[in-house]
């Protein structure tokens, strides 16, 4: 059987292609880390993959603002083969920054992407926040990769992840993540939530449910190991994050 | 010229201006309710309305959460009332602010073009009735570096272009030499020597290639002098102390040590481990955000720069700086503070480090006073590479030199002259120093694009650019070749370099490639590819000579034995007496709480996850062990382990020592504390000595005057004596001397400062082990023994007092304990282990205590002893080294006595207990401590909570 193509974008500025690749790998799909600069080139065609990474980092050192040069890169030279590739049926994973690349461009949470509704802004902290997190996922999103997720703990690692919306709520449906307290409690203080985000909200997705981004990063949880506890609670083989990566390949296994 | 305002909208919290008020409350000045922070943009173009429209829209403003204004004028909202304030700060000319090139980028994306210049500028609005003096206090303590920034206050017409360079060849009149480039007077003879036989003058790129690789930065001539101290003559003093334990250890795994820009040891047949540690000292008391910028920056390089390139994955920091506390009155003239130092530092590694996606796990920050003027930032960076590129490469006559990364500006030199700061004014020519904010993503294209090509076998050799830019790195290349380099190919930030100038310059995130020419054209397609700048500056010769071109003229003609060779071994005399100090006169209080509580906030001691959790130390998703562990996943881990290749269960421990409370005493003593303390934090996780490398970094005050030097003497002698037993060779090392700053009259002198880093090889991370408790009913174990070493200890520190009984290493003992301890772990009877350093077992237990949450219950009365002790405080505070707590399970207490019972000190102190409360009683039974673990945690995490 053919594997799963997976494509992970590459640019000035992204740096969790390796541990998103090695996690993709994990989940048994074959993957290629391209440049943007291949894709614009339409040396690496969009067209061959079946899921799109847009990973952590800092793209054009998030100048101005966070993801947002690579945002209108990615609209301006890409839009249309982005666009194809989302009738077709791909699945498209943003993490951190391209939570942060996807929501600017305007491909989340959907719609014609003229507009941009929402935004990721500085965290209230006004600080960097390198820390661990509980998320509830939540369950009448029809996100593809939070299927049969209940919650997860994972680190977040960002200067930029409060979403705020500006006056006009997002539709719950396409609410996929919130910050929690431990005990699951949905309205988790600082540093629960670590960006003050509108209704702890820390992932999204787009009505079809396959094009999602969070501000975690599940590619750093895969294995027991990276759990800030093991030491303590014990190891498990597997780390919150991989169902994300396992779903995904499930799914496009059907495309 | 048009200029962009962006606001935040007003119902939007400003985070950054709420953390300005905090800081200027921290001023003193409590009238200020709120800031806001607007970004400026100067466009240097025409443009239409509907161009301008765009670009504010898509490009600078958020649509959801910011707004602006465009047009042609300052202050366009007039909006500041009575008790609105508005400060507007921008870069000094020569400053590279690398927004600017993002922003022309974006700018072409969206189908903009003929900008002729950007810059960027910063407006802050500061609500509150403030006075002059208030406002320029804020200015100057807070907002403005002189050395980088102004404040705008008028209206720029133009930005005026710096002033061409026009060639004329410079010589140099050899009497003048000496005040120009600081030779001393046998390098001055020498040089002198060698042009009387070549019958001509010097040029100035001579004169400033050869101040370059003849200074301490490059050639460390202090480390190798002939040294005279007493009766003893030293003749180099590295190859005969930490170079010789090297030597004489002769460990198969150290692959490369003391030949490259850092040191290689084998990691697991396949793969090789790479690691340095640099000092940006000066660059950062200047400019802290931009000078520890470019010292992570730097030292990322240095992997890099290795063998034929590593990759980085981890970072690490050390940084030592006067109180945050430190009153402004008695601050000396022309220092920052060393709170804004710190905050500054911080940012930088920060912002330099996380964009480059490289975790940052381990480190420090030490606080005292003598380093207020001169503040030490040491960056370390680890790199792995394939084990068959961990030697230094070897280019051939007619490889070419290429320059890889960032443009060449005035960084790093001193008095040039630039276009006005001013930009308003005309191109009035001033006089400053470049000071470079650094551009990580610039270096983090460089990494990604040199180690494909690395991988194709493009190049022969590779370094990277430094202090003393080309000069040092292509001479150092061309050593043992000979080089022609034409300097006017050497692409430019901006015009007006003279050729001297681009050779000096120590512009960052270049490297220097030796290529092949078959190779060529495949490399500058890798690069060209994703966008980084190559450019090929000339080509290694047979001839043995340095030879620099500019337009076809030779301005600098060399032999490189000369260079490399000429330099004359400097002698010095060295002293060391051993000072006295006031010894305790006060009795042992009955209640030891509050003194634990005080050690636990000092400076040195308390928390540091303000500083930590501001370091992304999870990107790569490598790490097994955290910089912060425990119940609430903030209590002081030992030592960072990774695994450096994801699907294997090989791992990299990272840890470091440093005391330079110690070398008040004697300078033997704190290296050989530094050391221990280094391999302490090894055992700690989970780790042996088997595979342990060191780095040393030397930071001194003046070595020309003889105590400082025999300071310098004695802590090298301990690097030796300390190397040699524990069998952990020295792999690389730096030296940072003259730390020294003279302040009306009085020299401030750092105190000798000794960071010792170490790296391990885990054969099996699952193996790990925290420090924090896990269990109530575990048995605390100390291991180790304890002495009346109070001498340098954080409790003598409490009463101003430093002592005479520092603490010692008795290296054979300490050895063995750590080698059966780290038998006992590997085979899982360890269920927590923490070593004692600062604060003693006090610290120790109270930090393992509240890291898992639990409570504990010690009896001094049973720690096992090396000389009569009968003070409670002095057993509980000492800082003796090779001592740990570990926390056993009874079910394994016999089987970890049977592991170590043999020739170590041990003794079960205690248990830990759920009573949330730490208990510690007596040598005479009765209780001196009780505190609530949750006080105890307060009081470490009170102080750097900012």
């Amino acid at each position: 059987m053919t594997k799963v193509r997976t494509l992970i974008l590459r640019g000035p500025g992204t740096n969790c292609d390796a541990e998103t690749a090695f996690a993709f790998q994990r989940a048994g799909a074959d993957v290629t880390s391209a440049h943007i600069n291949q894709l614009i080139r339409r040396e690496v065609p969009l067209s061959d993959y079946q899921i799109f990474v847009i990973t952590g980092g800092f793209t054009y050192g998030d100048d101005i603002s966070a993801g947002k040069v690579l945002a209108n890169e990615l609209k301006l030279k890409l839009g249309q083969d982005i666009r194809s590739f989302i009738d077709r049926g791909g699945l498209i994973l943003g993490i951190c920054n391209g939570f942060q690349v996807l929501v600017k461009a305007g491909f989340l949470p959907g719609g014609d992407g003229r507009e941009q509704p929402i935004t990721l802004s500085t965290n209230d902290s006004g600080r960097f926040e390198c820390r661990w997190v509980y998320l509830k996922v939540n369950e009448s999103s029809p996100c593809i990769f939070t299927e049969g997720i209940d919650r997860m703990y994972l680190p977040v690692a960002n200067g930029e992840g409060k979403v705020v919306t500006g006056g006009k709520a997002l539709p719950d449906s396409s609410i996929v993540l919130t910050y929690s307290d431990q005990y699951g409690n949905n309205d988790p203080g600082y540093p629960d939530d670590p960006s003050g985000s509108e209704g702890h909200i820390a992932g999204i997705c787009d009505a079809s449910g396959r094009i999602f981004a969070l501000m975690p990063h599940p590619e750093r949880h895969i294995r027991g190991t990276q759990h800030p506890r093991w030491t303590r609670e014990g190891v498990g083989k597997d780390g919150d994050g991989l169902p994300v990566f396992l779903n995904a390949v499930k799914w496009a296994k059907g495309i | 010229m048009h200029r962009v305002e962006v606001r935040l909208k007003k119902h939007q919290p400003d985070a950054r201006g709420l953390g300005l008020v905090k800081d200027i409350h921290d001023l003193g000045i409590t009238s200020v309710s709120y800031v806001r922070v607007a970004d400026i943009y100067w466009l240097d173009a025409e443009l239409t309305r509907d161009q301008l429209e765009l670009i504010c829209s898509r490009l600078l403003a958020d649509p959801v959460t910011q707004e602006y204004w465009y047009g042609e004028s300052l202050h366009l909202e007039g909006e500041i009332g009575p008790n609105q304030h508005s400060i507007e700060v921008a870069y000094n000319a020569g400053v590279t602010d690398p927004i600017e090139a993002t922003i022309r980028k974006a700018l072409n994306d969206l189908g903009v073009t003929g900008v002729r210049a950007i810059k960027t500028a910063r407006r802050y609005l500061i609500d509150g009735r403030l006075d002059i003096s208030q406002l320029e206090a804020i200015s100057s303590k807070l907002l403005v570096n002189p050395i980088i920034q102004h404040t705008v206050s008028d209206e720029p017409s133009g930005f005026p272009e710096n002033p061409r360079y026009r060639f004329v060849r410079k010589e140099i009149e050899l009497n003048q030499a000496v005040q120009q480039f600081g030779f001393s007077d046998d390098e001055l003879k020498a040089i002198t020597a060698y042009f009387l036989k070549q019958g001509r003058n010097p040029t100035d790129a001579e004169m400033e290639t050869l101040a370059q690789t003849w200074s301490e930065h490059c050639v460390h001539k202090t480390f190798k002098a002939r040294i005279r101290l007493g009766e003893k003559t030293i003749d180099n003093l590295i190859k005969n102390t930490i170079i010789k334990a090297t030597r004489e250890l002769e460990k198969p795994w150290c692959l490369s040590v003391f030949a490259d820009n850092a040191g290689v040891i084998d990691f697991d047949g396949r793969q090789a481990l790479c690691f340095k540690v640099e000092t940006h000292n000066h660059p950062s008391a200047i400019e802290p955000y931009g000078g520890a910028a470019t010292g992570i920056g730097g030292v990322v390089r240095d992997p890099l720069g290795t063998g034929l390139g590593a990759r980085p994955i981890l970072n690490t920091d050390v940084f030592c700086f006067a109180p945050p506390d430190f009153p402004y009155e008695k601050l000396p003239q022309g220092v920052l503070h060393p709170r804004r130092i710190f905050k500054g530092v911080r940012a930088g590694v920060a912002d330099y480090g996380n964009r480059l996606g490289i975790p940052t796990l381990n480190g420090a920050v030490l606080f005292d006073e003598r380093y207020v003027a001169n503040p030490l930032v040491y960056c370390g960076t680890l790199g792995i590479m394939p084990r068959e590129y961990s030697n230094r490469g070897q280019q051939q006559p007619g490889d070419l030199v290429v320059v890889v990364g960032g443009r060449t500006g005035r960084d790093g030199i001193h008095g040039v002259t630039f276009a006005s700061e001013q930009l308003t004014q005309e191109s009035s020519a001033t006089s400053l120093s470049a000071v470079q904010i650094g551009n990580p993503i610039v270096e983090k294209k460089v990494i990604d694009t040199l180690l494909q090509a690395r991988d194709r076998h493009l190049y022969s050799r590779i370094t990277d650019c430094g202090g003393g830019g080309l000069s040092s790195a292509i001479g150092e290349m061309g050593a043992d070749t000979g080089v022609k380099v034409y300097l006017d190919k050497v692409p430019l930030k901006y015009a007006g370099l003279s050729y001297s100038e681009i050779w000096i310059s120590e512009s960052q995130e270049r490297m220097l490639l030796a290529v092949p020419p078959e190779c060529i054209e495949e490399l500058m397609a890798i690069f060209a590819s994703e966008d980084v700048e190559a450019v090929i500056i000339g080509e290694f010769t047979d001839d043995h000579r340095l030879q620099l071109f500019y337009q076809g003229n030779l301005v600098c003609d060399l032999e490189m034995e000369f260079l490399h060779q000429g330099i004359p071994q400097v002698e010095r005399v060295a002293d060391w007496q051993q000072p006295s100090h006031a010894e305790p006169d006060f009795d042992c209080p009955q209640d030891l709480g509050e003194a634990l509580l005080k050690i636990l906030g000092t400076w040195n001691v308390c928390s540091k996850e303000w500083v930590i959790r501001q370091y992304d130390h999870e990107v790569q998703g490598a790490n097994v062990l955290k910089p912060l562990v425990g119940k609430d996943n903030n209590g002081p881990g030992d030592a960072a382990i990774i695994r450096p290749i994801l699907d294997s269960d090989k791992g990299a421990i990272v840890s470091c020592g440093i005391n330079p409370r110690y070398g008040e005493i004697d300078p033997y003593w704190m290296a050989a504390s530094a050391i221990d303390e280094a391999l302490r934090q090894i055992i700690s996780v989970g780790g042996n000595l088997s595979r342990v490398a060191l780095l040393d970094n030397f930071c001194w005050g003046n070595v020309q005057q003889p105590d400082i030097l025999g300071a310098l003497v004695r802590a090298a002698q301990a690097c030796y004596d300390m190397a040699i037993v524990y069998e952990t060779p020295f792999i690389s090392g730096k030296d940072s001397l003259y730390n020294e700053f003279e302040d009306e009259g009085k020299v401030i002198s750092i105190p000798h400062t000794l960071l010792i880093s170490a790296i391990s090889v885990m054969d099996d991370v699952n193996r790990a082990v925290s420090m924090d408790f896990k269990k109530p009913g575990n048995l605390i174990y100390i291991v180790g023994t304890t002495w009346n070493e109070m001498g340098g200890s954080e409790y003598l520190r409490l009463y101003h007092l430093t002592g005479n009984s520092v603490p010692r290493v008795r290296p054979h003992q300490a050895k063995w304990l750590m080698e059966r301890l780290a038998t006992a772990t590997a085979k899982g009877l360890v269920r927590a282990c923490h070593d004692c350093s600062e604060g003693g077992i006090g610290v120790a237990v109270a930090e393992m205590a509240f890291a898992g949450g639990l409570g504990a219950l010690v009896h001094l009365k049973h720690v096992p002893l090396g000389e009569p002790v009968d003070r409670d405080d002095f057993i509980l505070f000492s800082e003796s080294n090779s001592r740990f707590l570990v926390e056993v399970a009874p079910e394994d207490e016999e089987q970890f006595i049977e592991v170590m019972k043999e020739g170590v000190n041990l003794a079960s102190i205690g248990q830990v207990s759920d009573s949330e409360t730490l208990e510690i009683y007596g040598l005479d039974g009765k209780p001196v401590l009780e505190q609530k673990i949750s006080e105890l945690k307060e009081a470490w995490q009170k102080p750097i909570r900012w």
